[in-house]
């Protein structure tokens, strides 16, 4: 039995899992149940993604789909690296939703949806012809809006869902566009014919790229096409906002690399252009937009379109390099992208488990309600901690590692030959590191405020720790978070594979370098080793931390509030998280989205108090989505009209089109 | 034998497409059936010719149904319907009965032009036959969309099914059971709507499909 066909036996699986959940989700306790195979399948598929060591790829053939074409498969080092992450990541969703899942009031809207999800997610990867590749895409899409209505009762969630529909609609319409453009005429729809065939004229290759970016970035979140993140995830339960945002945003970018590493043939250096360019700016925003989030999924959504433009940048590089040719520098950005991949899709995961964790002590994710959870919730406080230093990209956990080599490889932009490319990277990698700080304070603020400090409603302050289950879960993922931080050679040397394969070089190896440090380019240029960053951290820490117990006193003391002179107690005193990034929302609002401070003064004479009020609107919807919103009620209106003919009007509407159909006929030449 | 078969095809033909220019003009409900009638007793004769040039006798059984059905049948219970609805001598105001004409021209124009060309490699008969059929059938559309009488409006509907049919035997080969189901449909066709006559009819006084998109709150 190949890798293969194991991936194909347990994606059919799920699928049953899927099918039996929905005939056992009414009777009691079937969740733990349904989630614990989830969990086994997905650790079967992550085996077979894992256990082949070549650089072969396997093929299968199902008789499904179109008849005398059938259902192509096949798994190559790209599509069994993201194999792995996925359901590396489906694994432990699982494994937290058996706890998670024992709190959900209607199991049955979640249950049959699940394992029907990561099926979908799967077989995106292995999908080897663009017919199959855009049934499972979809397949994927529906599932997860299915787990996105789970709640919809709530007016909020069902537009949500209604956002997340369209854009996804949107999406497979330009994916499905984008393949027909690459199948061309002959229509030769398996990757393999794609492959070989050339599109040859100057612009279609551009107009692909373009159909791919737009299909593949309006899943991932690439700005102005990120707007149903925010939504959906805050909507979906947390497990599943962890698999739609650490997972399912991976497979879009699968689904891009896919198409403009592989199928596109060799790039043009002017593709990495619209890349980097949109990747910048989707970082910059996504930050600047989580900065002033008081929701705390909501902030999350917004991360991750963060953490995707991050990998598209990188993407963008390996194209540029690519282009011209410079195998070693290609294969450090892509190696990069990949391993922000991963790495992303282990601490987003982390922090959606952490906020869902908060959301079942306490009901709220709004973090101007929290505060104070140290206390009553120590573990998960620590994790989620250490999942926002891992996302902060600081040393020794992984995010660093990844957002390091991408500015290797911004660093390496200058032997480009392309003066566009010179001034650009440079531009894109100043982008990248605003972000990498507001990252990190954005992370300091959501810490901050959700978990110290003293709570600041009756909810928070009784919140208790959460289960065993959601626990094991999290500690898993923080220790591969660790591991993959301290030990990023041997991940460096899983990748090289498929840069080898689609960028055509790869990095040297770095499983053979002492002390386990990483050296992607040369000794004399950079290197960095989280080991030894991690015991001196460690070291100092202990040390300090010995130091200061020696000379000071040993009685621990827990003293009143400091509270600015004021003898107020109340919690509401404390600095909030809109108060944290009102600095940021000041200087940098503008760019991101139209943030209006008004302020409501009562009349002399009048004792209400005076109210400070913000009011954020996005600049997408004002300037993108509302036009088209508009023209699309425009439109509909006009085609009413139809709706109220008289019968002799109707056939007048049919008499027309006939006639004008024959005039064509009659005109054509 | 060869020239005289394709005149009288012709002939035939040219005057279903005739007959269809009366039917356009014709105002009063009695007159119109009975043009009706002349529709199909020539659509018969037509196909009964086609039978005879192309030594098929099953088409002579769909001649036979043409008579039948279309020429007694139908018009018979259509003018039975008509006496118990109280309108066999009515007379349709018809608006533009020189424009009306004048569109039927081109129409039957345009069907030559569309149809002449594009079946250049088939036999001169079935052309010429197709290119009428197309003719009727676009008039029988016209007079769907210019009637506003319910009954009118049938009849237009079932010129329009006598082009069908001519087309249809003027391509060698189509089945007879396509024929008969063809027939047959037209037939249940004509039952439903003349059910839907009276209903309309006890609902609403009239026949006159303006009444019902009053009704229904349609606007002009």
């Amino acid at each position: 039995m190949t890798p293969l066909t194991a991936a194909l036996w347990s994606i059919g699986a799920l699928l049953g899992v899927g099918g039996l959940a929905a005939a056992l989700a009414r009777g009691g306790d079937a969740s733990r149940f349904i989630y614990c195979l989830c969990g086994v399948l997905c650790l079967i598929l992550f085996g077979a993604a894992v256990v082949p060591r070549t650089a072969v790829a396997l093929t299968a053939t199902l008789p499904l789909g179109l008849p005398w074409i059938g259902a192509h498969f096949r798994l190559d080092v790209l599509s069994a690296f993201f194999l792995a992450v996925v359901n590396l990541g489906g694994a432990i969703a699982s494994l937290y939703a058996i706890g998670y899942g024992a709190h959900e009031k209607h199991p049955s809207r979640i249950l049959p949806f699940f394992p029907a999800f990561l099926a979908g997610m799967n077989l995106v990867l292995l999908a080897d012809d663009a017919f199959s590749f855009l049934v499972a895409w979809e397949f994927m899409s529906l599932s997860s809006c299915a787990l996105v209505l789970a709640h919809h009762h709530d007016a909020e969630n069902r537009r949500a869902g209604f956002i997340y529909l369209i854009m996804a609609s949107f999406g497979t319409l330009a994916l499905l566009m984008a393949f027909g453009l690459l199948a061309g005429s002959v229509g030769g729809y398996s990757f393999s014919a794609i492959r070989e065939a050339t599109l040859g004229e100057y612009w279609k290759p551009g107009l692909a790229l373009a159909l791919t970016l737009l299909g593949a970035g309006s899943k991932a979140g690439l700005v102005p096409l990120h707007i149903w993140l925010p939504l959906a995830h805050p909507a979906a339960p947390s497990h599943v906002s962890a698999l739609m945002s650490g997972v399912m945003t991976k497979v879009a970018v699968y689904g891009f690399v896919r198409v403009a590493f592989d199928l596109l043939g060799p790039p043009a250096f002017w593709w990495s252009m619209p890349l980097l360019t949109i990747g910048a700016i989707t970082t910059v925003l996504g930050i600047l937009s989580a900065t002033i989030q008081s929701d705390l999924k909501k902030l999350l959504a917004y991360s991750t379109i963060e953490n995707v433009g991050i990998i598209f940048v990188a993407l963008g590089l390996a194209l540029a390099f690519k282009a011209n040719g410079m195998a070693l520098p290609a294969a450090l950005a892509f190696t990069a992208a990949l391993l922000h991949v991963f790495n992303h899709s282990l601490f987003k995961s982390l922090l959606f488990f952490g906020a869902g964790a908060v959301l079942n002590a306490t009901g709220e994710r709004d973090i101007e309600r929290l505060g104070g959870l140290i206390h009553s919730m120590p573990r998960t406080a620590f994790l989620f901690l250490g999942a926002c230093v891992a996302i902060s990209a600081l040393p020794p956990l992984n995010g660093f590692v990844s957002e390091w080599l991408i500015f290797q490889a911004v660093l390496l932009s200058p032997s480009l030959p392309q003066w566009s490319l010179k001034l650009l990277v440079p531009a894109a990698g100043v982008a990248l590191a605003l972000s990498a700080a507001l990252c990190a304070g954005c992370f300091v603020r959501a810490f901050g405020v959700a978990f110290l400090g003293r709570p600041r409603s009756i909810t928070a302050k009784n919140a208790r720790e959460t289960d065993l289950w959601s626990l094991a879960a999290m500690s898993g993922l923080l220790a591969l978070c660790l591991l993959a931080g301290l030990l990023p050679s041997y991940l460096i040397d899983t990748i090289s594979p498929a840069a080898r394969a689609f960028v055509g070089g790869h990095v040297p190896t770095q499983g053979d370098i002492p002390w386990m440090s990483i050296v992607p380019i040369a000794e004399s240029r950079s290197s960095y080793n989280g080991l030894l960053v991690f015991i001196f951290i460690l070291f100092s820490a202990f040390l300090s931390a010995w130091i200061v117990r020696l000379l000071g006193t040993h009685a621990l003391r827990r003293g009143p509030a400091w509270d600015c002179g004021y003898p107020d107690p109340s919690p509401v005193t404390q600095y909030t998280g809109s108060s944290f990034a009102e600095p940021i929302r000041r200087a940098l609002g503008h760019v991101a989205f139209v943030a209006r401070d008004h302020l409501d003064m009562p009349p002399p004479g009048d004792t209400r108090p005076a109210r400070f009020g913000v009011e954020i609107r996005d600049r997408v919807w004002d300037y993108v989505y509302s036009p088209i919103q508009m023209s699309v009620e425009f439109g509909a209106d006009q085609l009413n009209k139809t709706h109220f003919l008289t019968i002799q009007g109707y056939l007048t509407l049919v008499f027309i089109a006939l006639v004008s159909l024959l005039l064509v006929v009659a005109i054509w030449p | 034998m060869g020239n005289l078969s394709f005149d009288v095809a012709h002939l035939f033909a040219g005057s279903l497409v005739l007959v269809s220019f009366m039917l356009l003009y014709q105002d009063r409900m009695s007159g119109l059936i009975n043009i009706f009638t002349a529709h199909a007793v020539i659509l018969s004769f037509s196909v009964g010719w086609q039978a005879y040039i192309q030594h098929s006798p099953h088409l002579f059984v769909t001649a036979a149904i043409a008579i039948i059905f279309k020429a007694v049948m139908i018009p018979v219970s259509l003018q039975r319907i008509m006496e118990r609805l109280r309108i066999h001598r009515d007379i349709e105001i018809i608006g533009g009965i020189g424009v009306t004409m004048l569109l039927g021209i081109c129409l039957v124009a345009l069907s030559l032009v569309v149809m002449l060309p594009a079946t250049a490699a088939a036999d001169p008969l079935a052309r010429e036959d197709l290119a009428f059929a197309l003719s009727v059938v676009l008039l029988g559309l016209l007079m769907m969309v210019t009637r506003r009488n319910a009954i009118s409006q049938v009849i237009g509907f079932m010129s329009l099914e006598n082009g069908l049919i001519l087309a249809a035997t003027g391509a060698k080969g189509m089945p007879l059971v396509v024929e008969i189901s063809v027939a047959f449909s037209v037939l249940i066709a004509f039952i439903v709507i003349g059910i839907f006559l009276f209903r309309i009819r006890e609902r609403f006084d009239t026949v006159d499909v303006q009444e019902l998109d009053r009704v229904r709150g349609g606007r002009r």
